[in-house]
């Protein structure tokens, strides 16, 4: 990058990606219910064709795309920057935030003549102040407008966990705020020591600065630490179950599908882009190990809920651990850029898969009126599409081929063996089988036969049932894209 | 020792401080307090960057200051939003403690 000459053409994307939303939340604030939902509706289009366009430039381009606000150069301004992974990130967002808006006009809406009720108005401004946190955070390249990016992102996530305002999601809310707000100051602490240091905070600068040396260490490892805690890798992960299944089904699957991997790109970020070759194998075997602890805790817990929504909450918990495989992996063999790609991978299949997940536990709970996971039988025959739907984003998270989860666990797979490392591959067969598991036994109960169909309280409307199985199909479909296209995730990796 | 050493001393003992009473404090406002207190010891750190002039290369850099009032800006709305659930909390139930927020207490037959 050259400071002087400044940023990129078609850069400007990048600017209006964040703008476009966070200009939106004032406006929904002022507009009222209708004119919230109606500017949120209108946006997610333009957002998924921004997000491609963008994507479109980087791969275009074949080098990151970089916008230095106001002209002023880093150190002393600051830049945004999209790689292939901001790229696919931001992809990935505007889906799953457009199908969650779609999702929530439906299960939302208080009717015609009703009056607007707390949660189907606060749900607007508050989806669109998550979605410009996520967009700020995929083309930060600024440690400190990092930061401010990962707040402005709990800001829209923590109020969305307690919507309904009931005692147990306020808790829950609460508990979630404290754990981020402890995450945030390390982080921040981190940034602190690393300015002293080095004398800036851009992220490309720092790599060309930094030193193997203990200050930096020691920020890297408070700054990881307070991240783990917002991604809630195992053992940071007790605020998320209940936080993720009190809330609203379309807010769930935003907080699951996106927020959590907000911190998990900057902790790549971090580790990759900012101070490369400072982490010591141990410490990327330690954070695989907590990995691998949270797909075993994660998913034996998933098996043993009773309520179909934690445990798809409990099934994050365990999936966010394969997110972490790739750390011990990438460095450790001549495949590390196979390995970035199945961990980068993962996260794109898990928020699609995820999100249609808990789309379609949603539409179950609503017409049943309850989530018992022992009440589900005869859910197969009234609500077929609905299952389908569930069942092929299970399939995607236990990694059966041809689905999206199928490709970044089977990357994973062939880094650990061809790396030596072949305990990470035990790991990665386990939890497929674990997921195989609590995946049947919803399905299986739900297909169990019974006299007659239950009763559903509500119908349950068909444009949301196609909407859940086109996330779901959309969830296997990236399985099935070519190869090539998964070059797009190197661009602007430093080699 | 110089004065920047003596005020790094004194963030790191802050920070300690804080990040202690927020672990082993259960009680949320306790919790909060102690968030305020580690956060004063971080501002310190960026006080103390300022002061021995990392990038500037002279005393007193002006860009920690600017990192530093956004910062606190960011770190007193975290405490207002946690304020008011804890108020929330404490209006809807009339505790304020976690305890009772194990998922789905309220609708919930087994435990996990």
């Amino acid at each position: 990058m050259t400071p002087a000459s400044g940023g990129t053409a078609d850069a400007w994307l990048l600017v209006l990606a964040v703008i476009a939303p966070a200009a939106c939340v004032p406006l929904a604030l002022a507009l009222g219910e209708r004119g919230a939902r109606w500017l949120a509706l209108a946006l997610a289009p333009a957002g998924v064709a921004l997000a491609a366009a963008i994507t479109a430039a980087v791969w275009r381009r074949g080098d990151a795309l970089v916008y230095v606000l106001g002209g002023w150069a880093p150190p002393l301004g600051i830049a945004l920057r999209a790689d292939g992974l901001s790229a696919a990130m931001l992809l990935t967002t505007a889906v799953v935030i457009g199908a969650a808006a779609l999702y929530a006009r439906a299960d939302l809406d208080p009717g015609r003549g009703a009056p607007e009720s707390r949660a189907s108005f606060l749900f607007w401004p508050l989806l669109l102040t998550t979605w410009a946190g996520l967009n700020a955070v995929f083309v930060g390249s600024d440690l400190f407008h990092l930061f401010v990016a990962l707040e402005l992102l709990t800001f829209g996530a923590v109020p969305l966990v307690c919507l309904d305002g009931r005692p147990a999601t306020i808790a829950a809310a609460l508990r979630y705020l404290l754990f981020a707000l402890a995450g945030s100051l390390l982080y921040l602490l981190g940034t602190g020591l690393l300015y002293g240091v080095y004398g800036t905070l851009d992220v490309v600068l720092l790599a060309e600065r930094v030193r193997v040396e203990p200050t930096a260490r020691i920020a890297a490892a408070l700054m990881t630490a307070g991240l783990l805690a917002k991604v809630a890798l195992f053992p940071l992960h007790l605020w998320l179950p209940p936080a993720h299944a009190g809330a609203p089904p379309a807010a769930s699957a935003v907080l699951s599908a996106l927020v959590v991997k907000g911190s998990f790109v900057l902790i790549v970020r971090l580790w990759l882009d900012a101070l490369p070759g400072l982490a010591t194998p141990a410490a990327a075997q330690l954070l695989a190990a907590l990995g691998a602890a949270a797909i075993v805790f994660g998913s034996v817990l998933a098996l043993r809920q009773a309520r179909l929504k934690l445990l798809v909450a409990y099934s994050t918990v365990a999936q966010v651990g394969y997110l972490f495989l790739a750390f011990p992996l990438a460095s450790a063999t001549q495949l590390g850029s196979a390995a970035w790609t199945g961990g980068i991978l993962q996260a794109v299949s898990h928020a699609v898969a995820k999100a249609a997940m808990f789309l379609s536990a949603g539409l179950i709970a609503k017409a049943l009126g309850h989530d018992r996971i022992d009440g589900l039988a005869g859910v197969g025959r009234a609500l077929p599409k609905t299952l389908f739907a569930f069942g092929l984003a299970g399939l995607s998270l236990m990694g059966l081929p041809p689905s999206g989860g199928f490709m970044a666990k089977w990357l994973l797979l062939r880094a650990a063996i061809d790396g030596g490392q072949w305990w990470w591959a035990l790991v990665i067969l386990a939890g497929g089988m674990f997921t195989g598991g609590y995946v049947f036994r919803v399905v299986a109960r739900a297909l169990a036969s019974t006299g007659e169909p239950p009763t559903l309280r509500s119908p349950v409307p068909r444009h949301l049932e196609a909407l859940v199985l086109a996330l779901a199909l959309l969830s296997v479909a990236i399985g099935l894209l070519p190869f090539a296209s998964f070059g797009l995730l190197q661009i602007g990796r430093p080699s | 020792m110089s004065a920047a050493t003596l005020y790094g001393l004194c963030a790191a003992l802050l920070a300690a401080l804080g990040l202690y009473g927020f672990v082993v404090q259960p009680h949320p406002l306790r919790k909060i307090v102690a968030f305020n207190v580690f956060g004063g010891g971080v501002f310190v750190v960026f006080g103390v960057a300022a002061r021995r002039g990392a990038a500037a290369g002279f005393a007193a850099d002006p860009v920690p200051h600017a990192m530093v009032i956004t910062g606190i800006v960011v770190a007193f709305v975290s405490t207002a939003l946690a304020v008011a659930l804890l108020l929330r909390l404490h209006a809807e139930t009339g505790r304020a403690s976690l305890r009772l927020d194990e998922p789905g207490a309220d609708e919930r037959g087994d435990g996990a």
